[in-house]
């Protein structure tokens, strides 16, 4: 091998010295980011996450490009990118299915870093980013259902705007500024739009917070213990090839949704054009947010329950201190541990609550499982970090796997 | 960091180069797969594509007049042209013009002239179909923008354009035209 440098290594470090692009890259997610060598598959949902948040930007853009936002032409204008724009079906699909999965990997991200305790210190930056992100992509997604200006478009509309009204003194003057008229009309979608196309570029910003402020300590692991330079590999190729493997198996589902069920998800009232004067027979947000729209309804008080739905939120950012366990990682909790799997099936059955009528049994468990959620975040999560009794943790991370490998400090 | 794999690699092609030129070959092929479809999605429509054809007659028009049509959203210029237009046009000496063409070849019926209305030099729409514009020192058409002049049969005889108006594809039915 020839010791001299091509003409284009030299361009390339010429370039590099003054502004080091790849070199960057290579520090955030390549050779020079040193990972624990014991992550699994449920660390690839943060890439997953990036990937469909570049996704839907992608696959946005080129809808924007054929949608208008008037309530004239709004619905027309996305049945025709359906019919007429070519592979309009395909972008539109993409993006509407979109959605549900990025909330699939976002929610399997947020109870990773639950189970592992990965909110824990020093990555109480980190979380606060990460809650921060997903209650913006909660608004986005909101903002992004209300564009097709169908029936469940308007109403969905009307009832989340509506929210506001209940908060006492200025509840009215925010529906009324959110609106800019007196009810869900014209100016509210534009502005809904607008917002919509911007919002996705401040989560981009987010993310790249939210991997800087991972780069500060490193990636927490499956141990949840501090891990020796000696047990670390470095991300590219390891967790690359890692990653690149699970983006496979996730794009099979993805687009298995996309191409045979693109519908399955998504509520068929929606392909009714919008009509001020009826509402439907129910009224049901899509199914990422049917839990928090459960605790809304379970309460009998308006203000109660718009301050639940929000509060359960606003609670995670307090979840660094409200678990008292320096523990990290449900491995070594027996007890969190359960109460982990128990907090998962309260939402599934929150999200099953929140697509029924309120009433009878649905009505009694959203109740049962809001009281549990906030339950177990004020009173069992700091209880429990008290009186559990820890599984002893290893030594190191390879000790578990192989007892006589002293890795470097 | 612990030793990477790298260390212990055996010389030559290994089973390692084959998945990872592979992986990226697979990879590449499955972006370009997805590129296509959003590229594809800038291109025209299918109503948009619907609407390319206009129809119009050519019996209101008198001798000596000239109308716009519109296709595919710009003009079409239609001269119903008088026997002098149309003599001037065919007795040019064709090796003259920067674009040579003959009138002949560039008309269907000689006393209807249809040629695009759009200047080939920058696209504006030249001035010489209400009797009161500026038609050039060709009696044909005269573009405001840059001075362009077409003669009677849209030819360009002076001025920046490159091209003679381009005509149009389009079928006589009797006195209807259909352009498209």
């Amino acid at each position: 091998m020839s010791t001299e440098k091509s003409r284009l290594q030299r361009v390339f470090e010429w370039h590099e010295a003054r502004l080091p692009l790849v070199g960057f890259i290579d520090h955030a997610v390549g050779t020079k980011y040193p990972a624990p060598k014991n992550l699994n598959y449920f660390w690839n949902f943060g890439f997953l996450a990036g990937f469909m948040l570049i996704t839907m930007i992608l696959t946005g853009i080129f809808l924007a490009m054929n949608y208008t936002g008037n309530v004239h032409m709004a619905f027309d204008s996305v049945e025709r990118i359906m019919r007429d724009v070519n592979f309009g079906w395909l972008i539109r699909y993409m993006h509407a299915n979109g959605a549900s999965f990025f909330f699939i990997v976002v929610y399997i991200h947020v109870f990773r870093g639950l189970y592992y305790g990965s909110y824990k210190s020093p990555r109480e930056v980190l979380w606060w980013i990460g809650v921060i992100i997903m209650i913006v992509m909660m608004a986005t997604a909101f903002m992004g259902y209300v564009l097709p200006w169908g029936q469940m478009s308007f109403w969905g509309a009307t009832v989340i705007t509506n929210l506001f009204s209940v908060i006492p003194v200025v509840g009215k003057m925010i529906t009324t500024l959110l609106w800019g008229g007196f009810s869900v009309d014209n100016p509210l979608l534009n502005r809904f739009f607008a917002l919509h196309f911007l919002l996705p570029f401040v989560i981009l910003g987010l993310v790249f917070l939210h991997i800087w402020a991972l780069h500060i300590p490193g990636s927490n692991n499956p141990l949840g213990i501090e891990v020796a330079t000696g047990d670390k590999i470095p991300f590219h190729p390891y967790y690359t090839a890692k990653d690149a493997f699970g983006l496979g198996v996730f794009m099979l589902f993805y687009f298995g949704m996309v191409f045979w069920f693109p519908n399955a998800l998504g509520d068929p009232v929606n392909y009714v054009k919008a009509n001020p004067l009826v509402t439907p027979a129910s009224i049901v947000p899509e199914w990422y947010l049917l839990p928090f729209y459960a605790m809304v309804r379970s309460i009998p008080n308006a203000l109660i329950g718009v301050a639940a739905m929000f509060g359960s939120l606003i609670v995670l950012f307090f979840l660094p201190w409200l678990d008292t366990s320096r523990i990290r990682s449900a491995t070594f909790r027996p007890i969190y541990r359960i109460l982990f799997w128990v907090l998962l099936l309260n939402m599934f059955v929150l999200g099953w609550c929140g697509a029924q009528h309120p009433e009878g049994l649905p009505l009694i468990l959203s109740r049962i499982g809001t009281f549990w959620y906030f339950f177990h975040m004020f009173v069992l999560l700091p209880v429990v970090g008290w009186i559990e009794t820890p599984k002893p943790l290893p030594a190191s991370i390879s000790q578990p796997v192989m007892p006589a490998f002293k890795p470097a400090e | 960091m612990a030793n990477t794999a790298h260390a212990a690699e055996p010389a030559g092609e290994t089973r390692r180069d084959f998945l990872l030129h592979s992986t990226v070959a697979v990879g590449a092929v499955g972006t370009a797969m997805m590129i296509w479809p959003l590229i594809s999605s800038m291109n025209p429509a299918a109503d948009t594509l619907s609407l390319s054809t206009t129809e119009f007659s050519v019996a209101g028009i008198a001798e000596g007049s000239r109308i716009i049509v519109v296709w595919r959203g710009s003009p079409v210029f239609v001269a119903h042209r008088t026997a002098a237009e149309i003599d001037a046009a065919r007795k040019v000496n064709v090796s003259e013009l920067r674009d040579q063409e003959k009138d002949e070849i560039r008309v269907q019926k000689p006393e209807f002239l249809i040629v695009s209305g759009v200047c080939t030099h920058l696209g504006c729409i030249p001035l010489g179909t209400k009797g009161t514009d500026p038609k050039g020192d060709f009696g044909g058409w005269f573009c405001p923008c840059h001075g362009s002049q077409y003669d009677t049969s849209g030819r360009i005889r002076l001025g920046p354009a490159p091209k003679n108006l381009a005509v149009p594809p389009y079928k006589f039915t009797g006195d209807t035209v259909l352009i498209g």
